[in-house]
């Protein structure tokens, strides 16, 4: 087993990680920053097996699990091939993985899971989740997601990670001892809540509209690619129709029979193509989806910057309001009303060690309100500072990743259409030979 | 064909069993002396006439509206009085040539006419594409008569090439011709036994129509998801422009992409509209030619009918030692001219229906193969600009 302990690694399990301390945590760590995990050790989602249980409420189920192997980098250079650490995990703990991750780096564009459940289909393909393509390309997903963690700058050095890929047991225990869960729900609720912050960084705002039309934009390329593939299917089956008449024809005929029968089984092939032709877009859907649902955690990062934007701009009101009250104090102007204010005014005024007391209690107020603001613009500058390194490395990620996915849809095209040109360049000799 | 430089003499033939042949009939000695020729030869150097159809042109009356076509004809024959014509028909004229032909030739095989009805009713009966289909069938048509060696001596065909006013003549020719015109009689003769060529000959139009009445349906299909396929990438296309509306770097790339789509799109269009306008109608010309072929064979069965009924008549009177009537013998004669002109045109038909199908599958490949290397071409043109930015950003970097 891999030694994942060193007292060099901080506890990540501190629910009150800010920027600062993270950033800390990471020159503490003995992975480099900048150094990703996957650097040292190969990481594959191998298989993938069906297994029965008892689920919470004591109910049999059928859920599937995906097999995690992990084998150190250098192990494989050095010409000996050990066998590799592996483990089995489902869908479900990857979300708690993912969960968690979303929670302890709010700064940091989590890349996501594969679909919980199959959309966008077309109707050759099942939404169901146990179908073995859906299991199949679930794998392939499950293990880009990974890849993609143990590449990120911070997110690869995390320890609860680490023992996700490294130990089996108990690996649940550790995460909800984190108590990320509390402050999951704290998140929640701040992703959800409605506030208007006055001064948001613009560059987020700006963010967090392209992520909008990003998501709104794969949605609709998606839907409709679905509906063109089945169309598309349509029409290559229909023509396996014509070698069966050809077929048929060719018995009534002489000197026609032989082309025509030949003619046939080529437009039988043409018609079984598109199988094959299909299940390799079915790959390029998949690499748009990953964006679809990256929008998402796009979004989320750009969410927090508001929420702690807004929370120095409360926490600066509040002090504002408490520097105005011991000004009012202090020259006896009453500008803001007070319900004190106004029964001392109707009762009498108070005695000069009652305002005393006032005073010195305001003062302590602003001294830690004044300590509050500068703390919160602290969280805020380090957070816009950290969130926005890795949107630009996730922009350059993105453009990346895009175009290639944009070149290989291409390159696909490519193929199905010199398929067709030979198939019917096959049945066009045959039929000159009729 | 020249070989057949037809004149309507009367020529006194000996059938093999002796007894003369009634030769009175324009038709029998053209299509005996068939019998004897070589195959025809369809080499253009051996045809002495050449009739097209073009021009259509519509005229608008304030009875009707209707399309005429130029039919112009180039000939060396003597049975026309001038080397070259051209005249305006109309659908009609085509028709009325028709019916003429298989009343005054019914042991031929007559080709067949483009659809007189345009059945769906949502068809622009004057439409370019409607028209250019009809004039290519009608074209072909006149061609096919041209080409055979009967038919294209028939009078009514030279006064349909020839004659400035075919109306006039069309009054003319129902009321002088009628007398002429060999009129059989289907008169409800049982027939004994089909001879076995020609049982052969009506089993494969039976299967043959069959099998085209499949193939028509699996084209219309093929259009018809086509068609559903064109109008997904018509919406696919735009929305990869909006996504790069908003895009920086992924801007060029994602507008190529939608370019390509919409090329495509383009490409399949032509495709289906081909297919619609090139394939489908030949398909329903063989199924019709194939109707009034199994009329003819129809024909032919009553006429061996006629001829079996009325000899078995006389024969049963044999022992009165009276000479075979010669109303038998006629019949005899019909039997044998019916036969004999129906197995030659039937073989043409067979050589024609080999090379009119040849075509017409080799094109629709043709057409695949040009469709998909449209699309190949866009989609190639697309990697660079595609790759491009990458070589660029990398050098940059």
């Amino acid at each position: 087993m891999a030694d994942s302990g060193s007292e060099e690694i901080a506890v990540i399990g501190n629910t009150d990680l800010t920027p600062s301390e993270s950033e800390n945590n990471l020159k503490n760590t003995m992975v480099e920053k900048g150094t990703s995990l996957l650097k040292m050790m190969e990481i594959s989602v191998a298989e993938a097996e069906k297994r029965t249980g008892k689920n919470a409420v004591n109910m049999q189920e059928t859920y599937t699990v995906y097999l995690i192997e992990t084998r150190p980098v250098d192990a494989a250079s050095e010409g000996t091939n050990p066998v590799p650490d592996s483990l089995w995990r489902r869908y479900s703990e990857f979300e708690l993985l993912r969960n968690y991750l979303l929670v302890t780096y709010p700064f940091s564009v989590v890349p996501p899971l594969p679909e919980k459940r199959a959309e966008f289909v077309w109707h050759k393909l099942s939404a169901d989740n146990m179908d073995p393509d859906f299991v199949e390309r679930r794998r392939v997903g499950l293990e880009n997601f990974l890849l993609r963690v143990a590449s990120h700058p911070d997110l690869s050095s995390d320890k609860i990670f680490y023992s996700f890929l490294t130990e089996e047991n108990g690996w649940k225990e550790t995460v909800f001892e984190t108590g990320f869960q509390a402050k999951a729900d704290s998140r929640l609720k701040a992703l959800n809540a409605t506030f208007r912050v006055k001064n948001p960084d613009k560059r987020f705002a700006e963010m967090k509209h392209y992520g909008d039309e990003l998501q709104s934009v794969i949605s609709q390329l998606l839907r409709v690619r679905a509906r063109a593939a089945d169309r598309l299917y349509g029409v290559y089956k229909v023509h396996g129709n014509y070698g069966r008449v050809f077929s048929e024809w060719s018995a009534i005929e002489k000197e026609m029979g032989d082309g025509l029968q030949s003619a046939g089984h080529h437009m039988d092939a043409y018609a079984a193509s598109v199988d094959d032709i299909l299940e390799e877009e079915e790959h390029y859907a998949d690499q748009l989806k990953e964006y679809l649902f990256y929008a998402d955690a796009l979004r989320a990062v750009c969410r927090k910057h508001e929420l702690t934007q807004y929370e120095l701009e409360m926490a600066a009101q509040d002090l504002t309001s408490k520097k105005q009250q011991r000004e009012e104090l202090a020259t006896g102007t009453i500008r803001t009303f007070s319900l004190k204010g106004m029964t001392s005014k109707l009762f009498g005024q108070e005695t000069p060690e009652q305002r005393e007391a006032k005073v010195k209690m305001l003062e302590t107020q602003i001294e830690e309100g004044e300590e509050l603001v500068k703390e919160r613009n602290t969280e805020c500058e380090e957070f816009v500072k950290s969130a926005w390194v890795d949107i630009e490395r996730f922009k350059e990620q993105k453009d990346h990743d895009l175009r290639e996915a944009l070149i290989s849809y291409a390159i696909m095209q490519i193929s199905m259409c010199k398929k067709g040109i030979q198939v019917w360049n096959n049945a066009k000799e045959c039929f000159s030979k009729m | 064909m020249s070989e057949v430089s037809m004149t309507r003499k009367q020529q006194d033939l000996i059938l093999p069993n002796g007894t003369p042949v009634d030769t009175s009939s324009p038709a029998s000695s053209s299509s005996l002396l068939n019998r004897l020729q070589l195959d025809d030869d369809l080499d253009g150097e051996t045809r002495d006439l050449f009739v097209t159809v073009d021009d259509p042109k519509k005229h608008v009356s304030t009875m009707e509206t209707y399309i005429t076509y130029r039919v112009c004809t180039k000939t060396t024959r003597t049975e026309f009085d001038l080397p070259e014509y051209s005249v305006r028909r109309r659908y009609q004229d085509f028709d009325w040539l028709r019916n003429k032909l298989e009343e005054s030739q019914p042991t031929h095989l007559i080709p067949p006419l483009p659809e007189k009805f345009v059945m769906k009713g949502v068809v622009d009966r004057f439409s370019e594409e409607f028209v250019e289909t009809r004039r290519k069938a009608l074209d072909k048509f006149l061609k096919r008569v041209a080409d055979h060696p009967v038919l294209s001596f028939n009078e009514h065909f030279n006064a349909f090439l020839s004659a400035k006013d075919l109306n006039k003549r069309q009054g003319l020719a129902l009321l002088t011709k009628m007398g002429e015109s060999v009129k059989y009689v289907t008169g409800g003769y049982k027939l004994r036994a089909r001879p076995v060529e020609f049982a052969a000959m009506g089993d494969y139009l039976d299967v043959f129509t069959q099998k085209l009445g499949t193939i028509d349906r699996i084209a219309q299909r093929i259009i018809k998801e086509q068609s559903e396929f064109l109008m997904e990438l018509r919406e696919y296309g735009p929305v990869y422009s909006s996504w790069s509306s908003f895009e920086e770097d992924l801007h060029d790339p994602l507008e190529g992409v939608s370019g390509c789509v919409s090329n495509c799109s383009s490409a399949l269009e032509e495709l289906t509209e081909d297919m619609s306008e090139d394939f489908l109608p030949v398909l329903r010309e063989y199924v019709l030619y194939i109707e009034s072929m199994k009329n003819v064979l129809k024909k032919r069965d009553q006429v061996q009918a006629e001829y079996e009924t009325k000899l078995e008549a006389v024969v049963f009177r044999e022992d009165k030692k009276t000479p075979v009537p010669s109303d038998v013998e006629k019949c005899q004669d019909r039997v044998e001219c019916f036969n004999a002109d129906l197995k030659a045109d039937w073989d043409r038909w067979q050589n024609n229906k080999r090379q009119d199908f040849r075509q017409l599958l080799t094109g629709m490949a043709d057409k695949n193969i040009q469709y998909y290397e449209k699309c190949l071409a866009a989609w190639e043109s697309l990697i660079p600009l595609l790759q491009d930015k990458q070589d660029a950003k990398g050098e940059t970097n």
